[in-house]
């Protein structure tokens, strides 16, 4: 398989290579970078070249050969897709000549195809489709009758149609190149190829789907979606993924309000062409049949019974006014899968309506401690924290240090971007982690500890002095550019003598590393890393890696005990103060309890209310049944959980993909969504928390997420982000400004999910695909 | 446990360290192992792809390339007959339909005794002595039915 050919290293003493070489296409002089290839300098300047193997970022194929074009003193037409530009090139791209190598290309690539165009999940959107109809010829010389094959069926989400397959390779490729899966190869030969399965008749991979959503036509469909509905009879709505803390950017298929499929068909997200197993499969939870359609109230029998949201919100308010005037205490938790909006509302409710700092979420990083270990010195004027990354700072860097986590298992687009980086731009990758994990394929070294933690680690990295260091086995592995490594991790473990030492030796070479954490530290650990990421040559930047789609703005918005929006101590009067004038009320100073707390003083009868926006704690924190007889539980989620069974109104949600807002990933980018899906019954979030506090005395305007995002963008540090951007679709890096006291950490409170590939949480359970994949049962 | 003989199992490890890729011992390590073993059963792509570091896949991709690399077990005697160019100008086309007839099995079938097997294949290089046929690793050209018959029966003799 040809290499993407790179731009050649100018030799030592050679001249330097020119900056631009410049060439004619069809008349017009073109200029573009050596090494450039000519289907991407066509495509630049706005020449069409018609393809189907060539893609972008991968290696380069030539096998379709409908690139073909003319290149002046060269004989035979050349491939557009391989041909590197060079300086005084002379091109033609629609001569006659050219037309009739198109025409015959897909003359040969329809030898064997079926054109069942009417019944195929890609008809409408089909590159070959496309390409028929603007190059191809009315009739074939090809009268032998054509070879036909019975679907195969190799997982519960990918289908092969062998007859519809062109042969492109695309799919191989990305599989292998861009996932580092390599489930994907070719049998036979010539006109009797075919894409195999890693296992013969059946697929054991991550079933991320990127080979489906690559092939350029209708062999590889995806069983969550095939022949459920067209293209054209969907609305495609720009949504961001409902599961991880990566924030992709998903285009859901919408037909009369019930979403068929996520997919990045514009592919203009901060993901690019990426898409993991949940982004993609995933949106089947918004059909469960599980989803509550109407509130519930315990009604005297001890049953939940279905009753009009009226009756219930009264039920609820009519409770909350008495524990108020009996001066109760309150508890809120909320959730890391609300919008950003809903996050600061909720909270604001909790502090200006219910009066209580008891308010916490689910929390998996401990970003209070990261930006307190980067705020500025004391009396330094507050500055926007130029030292956090964003997921596509990743990509372009020249190394990497991940400590902790598992990005391929739990944070899906990072690790793509990993690879991305890796594979493309060879950086350096250094992996400390206990666990050996899949991305040590990458690394350039890898420390895999065997005695001690990722924080004891960080430790000694950042003062090695202080104690000995924790024992790790460093792992060489192969560098970067040996693109065809096996499953299988390509060397043992073997301990290398200078330990630790030599991992911060090598790494103490590099310049501008993006330093990526896991949940493995915390609180202190945290600050060491800082201390020694400082410690580093150049720009050392950041990235906290949360579990949840809006964990980072959860704690953005300020949902803790101990800290307002924007991550301002409650017990700063100053910071009161300022939110007080802004919600036009008081806020109780002393700082609240967190989750756990609140849910031992359920236990203790201390606490007279709970109310819980889509969250699960009693999955993590059990709570004795009959200690909750004293307090009056309010549970507002899609489904009926652990904790919404033991509650005593039950309020039914709809999901992240059924409302507008902002989101913010675990690098802090923010995204803003419209509403893709509806469903009949459930209300967003934010409406039942604004009628909620209407009932209470209190208006809290319009349920409406532009609005509520203003007041965000005016009252919390960084989130005064670039509205133009956010429109446009991209991520828009909120960067939380130092803050001036420091921050108390409760770092026992930081419980990851550890989630794999094919689990999410409490939501994942009610995805039937994500359930069906074999894969979700058969690994770890 | 090794599907493959010590000495074969000795000639891979060695094959295997004597390129830069260790891959690229891969065809000559499946015609060793099917010599072996007259196939390539999944535990000798399983073994191969694990003494290379590859995946089974990219074994079986290499498999179905080579049509002389079968993933069946063939006769013991198994029959190969040329129909290119030149044999076929030279009667090759009426070996293959002799061998046929006189074994009772078609192109890609096996005799049920497994004693023969036969596969219609492309130039084998013998061209100046067309028509040819091979059978294992030797070579018989100058045909015509007698000849034939005489050489299956000659190989039927040896058991
Ligand atoms: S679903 Fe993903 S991992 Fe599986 S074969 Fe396709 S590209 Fe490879
Ligand atoms: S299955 Fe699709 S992507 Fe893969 S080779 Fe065939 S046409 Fe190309
Ligand atoms: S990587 Fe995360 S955000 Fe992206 S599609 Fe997968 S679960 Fe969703
Ligand atoms: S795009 Fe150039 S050969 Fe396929
Ligand atoms: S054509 Fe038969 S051996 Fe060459």
């Amino acid at each position: 398989m040809p290499e993407t050919p790179s731009k050649p290293a100018p030799a030592a003493g050679a001249p330097a290579a020119p900056a631009e070489v410049h060439f004619t296409v069809n008349g017009h002089t073109l200029a573009a970078a050596p090494g450039t290839l000519l289907i991407e300098a066509c495509r630049a300047a706005n020449i069409e070249i018609p393809s189907f193997c060539y893609y972008p970022k991968l290696s380069l194929q030539a096998a379709c050969r409908m690139c073909l074009v003319e290149v002046e003193k060269i004989p035979k037409l050349q491939t557009a897709c391989t041909t590197v530009v060079a300086e005084g090139m002379v091109v033609h791209t629609e001569t006659p000549t050219v037309h009739a190598a198109r025409k015959s290309a897909i003359e040969f690539i329809l030898t064997n195809h079926p054109l069942d165009c009417p019944v195929c999940d890609a008809g409408g959107e089909c590159e070959l489709q496309d390409m028929t109809f603007r190059y191809g010829a009315a009739v074939s010389r090809f009268d032998e009758p054509k070879r036909h094959r019975d679907e195969q069926q190799w997982s519960p989400v990918v289908y092969y149609d062998r007859p519809r397959c062109i042969l492109c390779y695309r799919c191989v490729r990305v599989c292998g190149e861009g996932m580092d899966v390599w489930a994907l190869g070719v049998g036979n030969r010539g006109i009797l190829s075919t894409i195999l399965p890693n296992h013969q008749d059946h697929l054991e991979c991550e079933e991320c789907g990127m080979c489906i959503d690559i092939c350029p036509v209708g062999a590889l469909t995806s069983g969550a979606y095939r022949y459920q509905t067209r293209p054209w009879e969907m609305q495609h709505v720009g949504a961001i993924c409902a599961f991880c803390g990566d924030g992709c950017k998903t285009t859901l298929g919408v037909r009369n309000g019930v979403i068929l499929r996520g997919d990045n068909r514009d592919k203009n997200g901060i993901n690019g062409d990426f898409l993991c197993v949940k982004g993609r499969y995933g949106t089947d939870f918004t059909r469960h049949p599980e989803r509550l359609k109407s509130p519930l109230v315990r009604d005297a029998s001890g049953e939940l019974r279905p009753v009009s949201w009226a009756y219930a919100l009264e039920t609820i308010t009519d409770r909350w006014r008495g524990i108020q005037a009996a001066h109760g205490q309150f508890g809120v938790i909320g959730s890391t899968r609300c919008s950003n909006e809903e996050s600061y509302q909720l909270q604001k409710l909790a502090r200006r309506v219910l009066g209580t700092n008891h308010v916490d979420h689910h929390r998996s990083a401990d970003f209070p401690a990261l930006f307190d270990a980067l705020a500025q010195p004391a009396g330094a004027a507050a500055q926007p924290l130029p030292q956090l990354a964003d997921s596509g700072a990743l990509k372009t860097a020249k190394a990497v240090l991940l400590v902790g986590g598992d990005p391929t298992q739990e944070h899906p687009l990072l690790a793509w971007n990993l690879r991305w980086a890796h594979r493309l731009a060879g950086a350096s990758l250094y992996v400390l982690n206990r666990r050996d994990i899949r991305l040590r394929r990458q690394a350039r070294r890898m420390a895999l500890l065997t005695h001690g933690t990722e924080a004891d680690a960080v430790r000694y990295l950042a003062a090695p002095q202080r104690g000995d260091p924790p024992q790790a086995e460093l792992t060489a592995v192969s560098p970067p550019g040996d693109k065809r490594w096996p499953q299988t991790p390509p060397s043992t473990p073997q301990p290398i003598p200078g330990g630790l030492e030599e991992f911060r030796a090598e790494l103490a070479q590099e310049r501008d590393v993006i330093i990526v954490f896991g949940p493995e530290l915390t609180g202190d650990a945290v600050q060491a890393l800082v201390r020694f990421g400082a410690s580093l040559p150049g720009h050392t930047r950041y990235i906290a890696m949360a579990d949840n789609a809006n964990s980072r703005g959860a704690a953005d918005m300020g949902l803790y005990p101990d800290l307002l929006p924007g991550y301002l101590p409650v017990a700063d009067g100053a910071a009161r103060a300022h939110f007080a004038a802004a919600w036009g009320g008081d806020i109780p100073a002393a700082p609240g309890w967190n989750q756990r707390q609140m849910v031992e003083a359920v236990d203790r009868r201390e606490l007279d209310a709970l109310y819980v926006v889509g969250a699960n704690p009693f999955r993590l924190d059990p709570v004795n049944a009959a200690n909750l007889k004293s307090c009056f539980l309010v549970v507002q989620d899609l489904f009926l959980t652990e904790t919404a069974q033991a509650a005593d109104v039950v309020l039914p949600a709809l999901s992240l993909y059924e409302k507008s807002g902002t989101v913010t990933n675990t690098c802090g980018e923010v995204q803003s969504q419209r509403r893709g899906g509806s469903f009949e019954g459930a209300k967003t979030d934010m409406e039942i928390i604004h009628a909620l506090a209407r009932l209470l005395g209190a208006d809290f305007g319009r349920p409406d997420a532009d609005r509520v995002f203003s007041e965000i963008r005016a009252q919390v540090n960084g989130y005064d982000v670039s509205l133009v951007q956010l429109m446009a679709g991209r991520g828009a890096l909120a960067v939380p400004r130092d803050g001036a006291a420091p921050r108390q950490a409760a770092p026992q409170m930081i419980r990851p999910n550890h989630d794999s590939l094919f689990t999410a949480g409490t939501l994942g359970r009610y995805s039937a695909t994500l359930n069906a994949v074999l894969e979700k049962h058969s690994r770890p | 446990m090794s599907v493959f003989s010590p000495a074969t199992r000795d000639r891979f490890e060695r094959l295997a360290a004597s390129y830069p890729q260790p891959r690229s011992a891969l065809v000559p390590m499946l015609l060793y192992a099917q010599d072996e073993l007259g196939y390539l059963p999944p535990e000798a792509i399983a073994e191969i792809a694990a003494l290379l570091g590859e995946t089974e896949l990219a074994v079986r991709e290499v498999i179905g390339y080579y049509s002389m690399l079968r993933t069946a077990p063939a006769g013991r005697y198994h029959v190969q007959v040329c129909t290119n160019i030149s044999c076929m100008l030279r009667g090759g086309e009426e070996v293959l339909a002799h061998c046929q007839r006189r074994l009772g099995i078609h192109n890609r079938q096996t005799t049920p005794d497994g004693m023969f097997s036969i596969e219609e294949v492309e130039c084998m290089g013998a061209c100046a002595w067309a028509p040819a046929l091979q059978v294992n690793y030797d070579f018989h050209q100058e045909l015509d039915p007698a000849k034939v018959d005489e050489i299956l029966e000659k190989y039927r003799r040896q058991g």
